[in-house]
């Protein structure tokens, strides 16, 4: 096997970003591993449009999106290997993968790029009661089989979490010819993209139940009837409230969870937040040359963001290989309060940072008229009035290294919700 | 007009069935499922008990002594995952002391080898995740998990190796006297047979009653379970039943043979023979009944959950034997845990008494060796290089969650009994187990299924002929 300088796990929009940045940096030996059996990841499945708006300026398919980082991947003759599994990242950056034309093989590398992206929260981590008939899928899965395979899996459908992919294939099964009767969400809020529930959900009259669950699963073989019912503060379900739909299939899409076994078994430190590894602002994560960045550090609502942020993993790896690792004397942790769940990064060096970081996080409720404020030490630095925040949004703050050198003595950074 | 025909494939037909395959007998298992293991056996505790807590002189507490024993080398012999991690019934300071050292003396009566109560630090120890409440226990050395699938299909594979048929997607319809022998009428058409051997789970009873003026009476007692992810798996690595209490027996909380963490069962008996559902509050309980002897299990970490049916007579034992006023009808009826740990002992005893009842002889070419679905993940590099080398196949990963290659699937389907849906690629090889529940590879798994028995994506199920995938190409309603 030849020797590479850097191995990036997956091949979706992620680890191609990254593969082209490290080499416009740089990096000669680089390898992408993915485990289907084509470039591209989720994207291929992706049929909709709505992708591209801030990296192309356009409106782009999936499959035309990820063409565009594939083609790029394809120019650079960076290496890629498909149908290939990793199977373990060593703390070491040795990494072991198998396929079946080279077997087993190790590739001790000098950085490592995670981009695994994320699978969705299945039937079973939902707890949902009832029967284990066929006919309920995770809303991805159904994308596949109708985008990937050309089949039907369902004709009268409820689905379970307003997910993006949950909305967006409500639209999809609608087009097909299936009766979508209802999206419920637990959560009094959705989870989705605003401009999905209005083109997915409100333009084809599919209703959505917030503050409602799947109470029940009926069918020996095949799903033969779902119940709803409305859920109190406590999320538990208001006996009484029960709605029954006669359907054949129940879609959830309740959440993604960034797919991080082999990180885990790496040692690399996760947040239980995100689940997904806890970085600085070079994306680097608790071992030195392993960087994060896509879904498999936090789940994100668009492509663009990926892009972006991959771009910065992959040039922050080809700076640790062809610079080595700098050891920085300072490194501000970035607290998240009141509202905000978390940030990624987590932690900033005011020294070796770029001239700007953009932090992305989530918030954990439904703000409306709050302001996003940002504190270095006790000094609040800037204030962002939001007329709308939502956890289904990702929301962001910059940071300038310019700034960060005039509070030369803080201990840490906060970002907030606060009265507008 | 076949020797021996059992109704029921799950563990205690196929045991029975492997048993007699020793013998040179014309034996036939009819199944009214399309594939074996799809009843009680799929869906229980996975425990091999050792046999301490049925009451002396039944015939629960001599097969589950007698089974027990059996498995190191039947485990060896047909290649299938068993491990003796031993169980610990533990006391908490309120429970009563004399009921821990009751059981203990049951278990000796039965003659459980190696019984001890063990305190304090040494059980601390050796289980440092019971709840700080626990007090003693009652240590089982000989108790173990089993995959009982992988049990299921070992036990049919060998005695289907060894020459006995087996009638899937076959159900039993009416069992008549017919002379000297037995018409079974099934969907399948009639099936004349010298001797029948009733195997039917929850629907033993009803089997029996077609027969004999003594009735049975089957309830079915239903058992939730939440299965943990992997990475709870080491959480305890002894089985940990509760003293049973006048809230109940409490639940178990176990490591399974293939490292997850197995939470249940709860006890409701239902009135549905398929009642297989789970239901909120019998989820939602697991967690805090657990907690009695285990903290903070790791309930966030649950990746399925479900329900099986044990088959409780109302006699509260084993009914195994010839019927009185129906010769050549034999029962092995009521067969509820500890079942799986009885079931070869099971087999032995029914066999024996068929073929004293046939008067059988030894079939001398009968091999009781069986190859299991060879496992790469024990494999060193250089032999799993070899391996993909001869067979690329295995280079494949198609379960992601569980590092399935497209040659142990493969191996799947066309072995002896080979699966024929999603659930018995599943069960056979832990495709669609993971984390993940199937998201990713069922779509593939139908792919190959597709491809190699070969069929129709269109009649791929998930288990039973209803149990469709998909209805059809897009845009067909």
């Amino acid at each position: 096997m030849k020797n590479y300088d850097l191995v990036i796990v997956g091949g979706g929009p992620a680890g191609l970003a990254a593969a082209v940045a490290a080499r416009d940096n740089g990096i000669q030996d680089i390898l992408i591993i993915e485990r289907d059996h084509e470039l591209g990841g989720i994207l291929n499945q992706c049929i909709h449009n709505g992708f591209g708006l801030h990296t192309f300026k356009e409106e782009l398919t999936g499959p035309e999106y990820a063409s565009r980082f594939i083609d790029q991947v394809k120019e650079r003759n960076i290496d890629y290997k498909l149908n290939t599994m990793v199977m373990d990242i060593a703390p070491d950056k040795t990494i072991t993968a198998m396929n079946s034309t080279d077997g087993m093989f190790t590739i001790p590398a000098k950085a490592v790029v995670l981009a695994m992206g994320c699978r969705e929260r299945s039937r079973g981590a939902l707890n949902i009661p009832g029967y284990r008939p066929a006919g309920i899928f995770s809303a991805g899965t159904a994308q596949r089989l109708v985008n990937m395979e050309g089949y039907m899996p369902g004709r009268k459908v409820v689905i379970l979490g307003s997910g993006d992919i949950g909305l967006i294939m409500a639209r999809r099964m609608t087009l097909e010819g299936a009766e979508v009767q209802v999206v419920a969400e637990l959560m009094p809020y959705s989870g989705g993209l605003k401009r999905n529930i209005v083109q997915c959900l409100d333009d084809f009259g599919i209703p959505l139940k917030l503050s409602h669950t799947v109470v029940d699963i009926e069918g020996k073989e095949r799903v033969e009837g779902i119940t709803i019912a409305e859920v109190g503060p406590d999320r538990k379900p208001i006996p009484g409230t029960e709605i029954h739909y006669e359907c054949d299939t129940l879609l959830l899409s309740c959440g993604l969870i960034p797919e991080n076994e082999l990180s885990k078994n790496s040692g690399v430190e996760l947040s239980p937040i995100t689940s997904g590894p806890i970085v600085n602002d070079s994306l680097e994560t608790s071992i030195d040359g392993v960087f994060a960045c896509g879904n498999v550090l936090h789940v994100h609502d668009l492509v663009d963001f990926v892009s972006q942020e991959a771009t910065n993993a992959g040039k922050n790896a080809a700076k640790y290989i062809l610079e080595g690792k700098k050891e920085s004397s300072r490194q501000l942790e970035i607290l998240p309060v009141d509202g905000v769940r978390y940030t990624v990064p987590k932690y900033i060096r005011p020294d070796d940072m770029d001239e700007t970081v953009t932090v992305r996080f989530r918030v954990g409720d439904v703000y409306k008229n709050k302001a996003i404020a940002t504190y270095f030490g006790d000094t609040q630095i800037s204030k962002r009035k939001k007329q709308v925040m939502a956890p289904g949004e990702m929301e962001q703050v910059v940071i300038t290294k310019k700034q960060l050198a005039e509070y030369p003595d803080i201990a840490n950074i906060t970002i907030k919700i606060e009265e507008a | 007009m076949y020797d021996v025909a059992i109704i029921g494939g799950g563990v205690t037909g196929s045991a029975i069935a492997r048993e007699l395959s020793k013998y040179q007998v014309n034996a036939v298992v009819i199944e009214r499922d399309q594939d074996l293991c799809c009843g009680t056996t799929k869906a229980n505790s996975a425990i091999i008990h050792g046999g301490y807590d049925a009451k002396p002189g039944s015939l629960k507490a001599k097969l589950n002594v007698e089974g027990n024993k059996m498995f190191d080398e039947l485990s060896k012999d047909l290649d299938f995952p068993f491990k003796r991690n031993g169980s610990l019934v533990v006391r908490t300071k309120d429970q009563d002391r004399d009921v821990l050292k009751k059981l203990y003396e049951q278990g000796v009566e039965n003659g459980v080898e190696g019984l001890k109560i063990i305190e304090g630090d040494e059980l601390k120890k050796m289980e440092p995740n019971l709840a700080d409440d626990v007090v003693d226990a009652l240590y089982v050395p000989t108790g173990g998990i089993v995959c009982p699938f992988h049990l299921n299909y070992a036990l049919a594979e060998n005695a289907a190796d060894n020459g006995v048929e087996f009638k899937l997607s076959t159900e039993v319809k009416n069992v008549k006297k017919s002379g000297d022998s037995y018409v079974i009428e099934t969907t399948g058409g009639d099936i004349e047979t010298k001797v029948v051997v009733n195997a039917a789970g929850v629907y033993a009873d009803e089997i029996n009653n077609m027969v004999s003026a003594k009735k049975l009476h089957i309830t079915a007692r239903r058992g939730q379970y939440c299965l943990l992810d992997k990475d709870a798996g080491n959480h305890v690595s002894h089985t940990i039943f509760q003293l049973p209490s006048a809230m109940g027996k409490g639940v178990l909380v176990t490591p399974t043979v293939h490292g997850n963490l197995l939470v249940g069962p709860t006890a409701e008996d239902v009135d549905n023979k398929e009642g297989v559902n789970t239901t909120g509050d019998g989820l939602g309980g697991l967690g805090a009944t657990a907690a009695r002897s285990v903290k903070n299990v790791p309930m966030r970490s649950v990746i399925t959950s479900f329900a099986g049916l044990r088959a409780h007579e109302d006699g509260g034992d084993f009914v195994i034997g010839e019927v009185e006023d129906a010769s050549g009808f034999f029962n092995a009826a009521g067969i509820e845990s500890p079942g799986l740990s009885s079931a070869p002992a099971i087999g032995v005893m029914v066999a024996k008494m068929v073929a004293e009842k046939l008067s059988l002889s030894e079939d001398p070419s009968f091999n009781g060796k069986r190859k299991g679905i060879l496992n790469p993940a024990n494999l060193s590099m250089e032999e799993r290089n070899e391996l993909i080398k001869k067979n690329p196949a295995y280079g494949q990963i198609i379960c992601r969650c569980e590092s399935i290659s497209e040659g142990e699937i493969l191996d799947a389907i066309h072995r002896t009994l080979g699966a024929r849906d999603l659930d018995g690629v599943k069960r056979r090889t832990r495709a669609g187990m993971g984390r993940c529940q199937a998201g990713f590879c069922s779509p593939r798994v139908m792919e190959i299924l597709e491809r190699e028995v070969p069929m129709s994506a269109f009649d791929v199920t998930k288990n039973g002929p209803d149990a469709k995938i998909v209805f059809g190409y897009n845009k067909q309603i």
